[in-house]
């Protein structure tokens, strides 16, 4: 009886915040035929979303890999004080709002501010512009990469990098040759993850950019503009190619899990 | 001398690990780190590799002062416990690590690679990755890896200590005829006394971050510098205040000059060797005789016998 009850309410449950959503915008946006959707996506300010959209994620998955990497060696290899507070530092995206993080980036960046006057006098604009719009994404998934690759790196432990030393590597051939290889699979994991991310990211990107259109929108911001302008085959078209880039990335973080992957050659 | 080591002082943290430690090892030469765990002997080992820099103190290789030099310009080889296979490459990338990074022409790589891979018996499985072997091939994969760099000085950090027995054996005597192959000098670091007697040249043993001794097997064995190698070299027993080993004692039904009053309480038989367990002065000590010695003397629980060191025995007397 019990498991009958649990089952309803599962059902219920996804059937309501998942199944029906999901399926309605499908059915609004491909209601009248694929012609619509093809329409909405391509009209000029769409594209313009789609290519804003790309770069501010390209940009913001290319520094998060970077610096995500590297976080990740000093959190395991390095000895240093403060490393716990490290640690911490980087999963505070996870429980500060994005919308405080796009906030604090106006108070830190903006024309009125030191550093924003500064960069200002220097040509570069940082809020209402891409800079800004970069950081605040960057900010929002800067954990996934350093969460993904630290226990891999654990793991694998340090005794393949000295082996490597000790045969004539230097510290970037050894890395290239040992320690990337060694972390390949987390490393794509976490890339999508943050790829997902980044360009899902709502909350801080609206604050920072200023809600530009043909300037600063991206997808999210595009398909919450469409909806308020009542325009409503736009919004659910955009929507839906932001749910199918979502399912293909989901896809692929399947395909990357590193616990399946963890010595698979 | 191929590794000079003078006065190497290291701590982590609070932990001294080593103090005032200083070695000679002679080129071709090949020679145990022989120690209790925690004695320091892994540390110094990998100081001499570069993977630890000593506090103070300096490490010469080869007549160069190598104390700054990092691991990847000493020309040692390194082959650690637990293998540290690239996993991610087959065992012949693996072999050629070090010389693809030294950028030598294929086909060279290509033969100095099969060469070493029939040297370590390897040279079927040269397409296999390292998940697919056992940790005995995958040692001596590691084994012929160290070596395709051609190194001054070869060092082995508990080479076999996880591997089972039975492989432990064999490799030891293999790593013994290797090492009269191919007379790169040799360090290896080892807990086990029966290995380091059987495999090198020279012993040196350590115990808490010191050099209590260093001899050939022979000297080490025979004269202990203290009672603590003499225990740690082999099985020891105590009679009359000495401490011996149980198969240099003479053992007789009636008194003997020099000798002590000992009550049998039992007598096992181990194959060839009896083991009389006896009492005397008060603790328990015991005696290792041949079978036919046993049988002679008939000895059984409750007889009263004898005990004095056999002549020419050593024996170190201990401070009361």
């Amino acid at each position: 009886m019990a498991k009958h009850v649990l089952r309803g309410v599962t059902v219920v449950y996804v059937l309501f915040l998942l199944v029906l959503p999901v399926a309605l915008i499908t059915w609004r946006t491909f209601g009248d035929g694929l012609g619509p959707f093809v329409e909405a996506l391509t009209s000029p300010s769409a594209l313009h979303a789609f290519k804003v959209t790309i770069v501010v994620a390209g940009w913001a998955v290319l520094a998060n890999t970077v610096f995500g990497v590297g976080a990740a060696l000093l959190l395991v290899r390095g000895r240093f004080p403060g490393k716990r507070l490290l640690g911490a530092f980087i999963d505070l995206p996870m429980a500060v709002s994005p919308v405080v993080v796009g906030l604090a980036l106006i108070l830190v960046y903006g024309r009125f501010s030191p550093a924003g006057g500064l960069l200002e006098s220097w040509g570069v604009q940082v809020i209402f512009s891409t800079p800004g719009m970069v950081i605040a994404t960057v900010f929002v998934a800067l954990p996934l990469v350093v969460r993904a690759v630290v226990p891999v790196l654990e793991e694998l432990g340090d005794e393949q990098e000295q082996a490597a030393h000790t045969l004539g590597a230097s510290h970037l051939q050894t890395f290239v040759r040992i320690t990337l290889p060694g972390i390949r699979w987390a490393l794509g994991y976490g890339i999508v993850l943050c790829l997902a991310r980044s360009l899902g990211e709502y909350g801080a990107v609206a604050v920072v950019s200023g809600r530009l259109v043909d300037q600063t929108q991206t997808l999210t911001l595009f398909v919450e503009e469409r909806f308020q302008n009542f325009d409503q085959p736009a919004a659910f078209a955009a929507a839906t190619a932001l749910a199918l880039i979502a399912v293909v990335t989901l896809l692929l973080t399947k395909l990357l899990r590193p616990k399946d992957r963890i010595d698979g050659n | 001398m191929a590794i000079e080591v003078r006065d190497v002082n290291k701590s982590f943290g609070t932990t001294p690990v080593l103090h005032d430690v200083s070695l000679d090892v002679t080129a071709g030469s090949l020679t145990a780190l022989l120690g209790p765990s925690g004695g320091g002997k892994s540390t110094l080992l990998r100081v001499i590799a570069g993977l630890e820099r000593p506090d103070t103190g300096t490490v010469r290789i080869s007549g160069v002062d190598a104390t700054r030099l990092s691991p990847q310009r000493r020309g040692v080889g390194f082959v650690f416990q637990h293998y540290a296979a690239f996993k991610h490459l087959t065992v012949f990338r693996n072999v050629a690590f070090g010389l693809e990074i030294r950028k030598r022409p294929k086909d060279e790589i290509r033969r100095r690679v099969m060469e070493l891979l029939e040297l370590v018996h390897l040279e079927k499985l040269a397409d296999r990755y390292p998940s697919q072997l056992s940790g005995g091939q995958r040692q001596r994969m590691a084994l012929a890896r160290a070596l395709a760099v051609e190194p001054q000085v070869l060092l082995l950090d508990e080479p076999f200590g996880a591997l089972d027995a039975q492989v432990r054996k064999e490799l030891r005597t293999w790593l013994r005829r290797l090492h009269d192959e191919v007379h790169v000098t040799t360090v290896f670091v080892t807990h086990d006394q029966e290995e380091a007697i059987e495999v090198a040249d020279t012993i040196v043993v350590l115990a808490g971050g010191e050099v209590v001794q260093a001899g050939s097997p022979g000297e080490v064995y025979d004269n202990p510098a203290n009672p603590f190698v003499m225990r740690f070299l082999g099985p020891v027993t105590e009679i009359g205040g000495s401490l011996v080993r149980p198969h240099d004692i003479e053992i007789s039904p009636d008194p003997v000059d020099g000798g002590s009053p000992a009550v049998v309480s039992r007598v096992v038989r181990l194959g060839f060797e009896v083991r009389v367990e006896v009492e005397t002065g008060g603790h328990e000590a015991w005696v290792q005789v041949t079978r036919e010695q046993a049988d002679r003397l008939g000895l059984g629980p409750g007889d009263t016998v004898h005990l004095r060191p056999a002549p020419g025995a050593r024996s170190l007397a201990l401070a009361l």
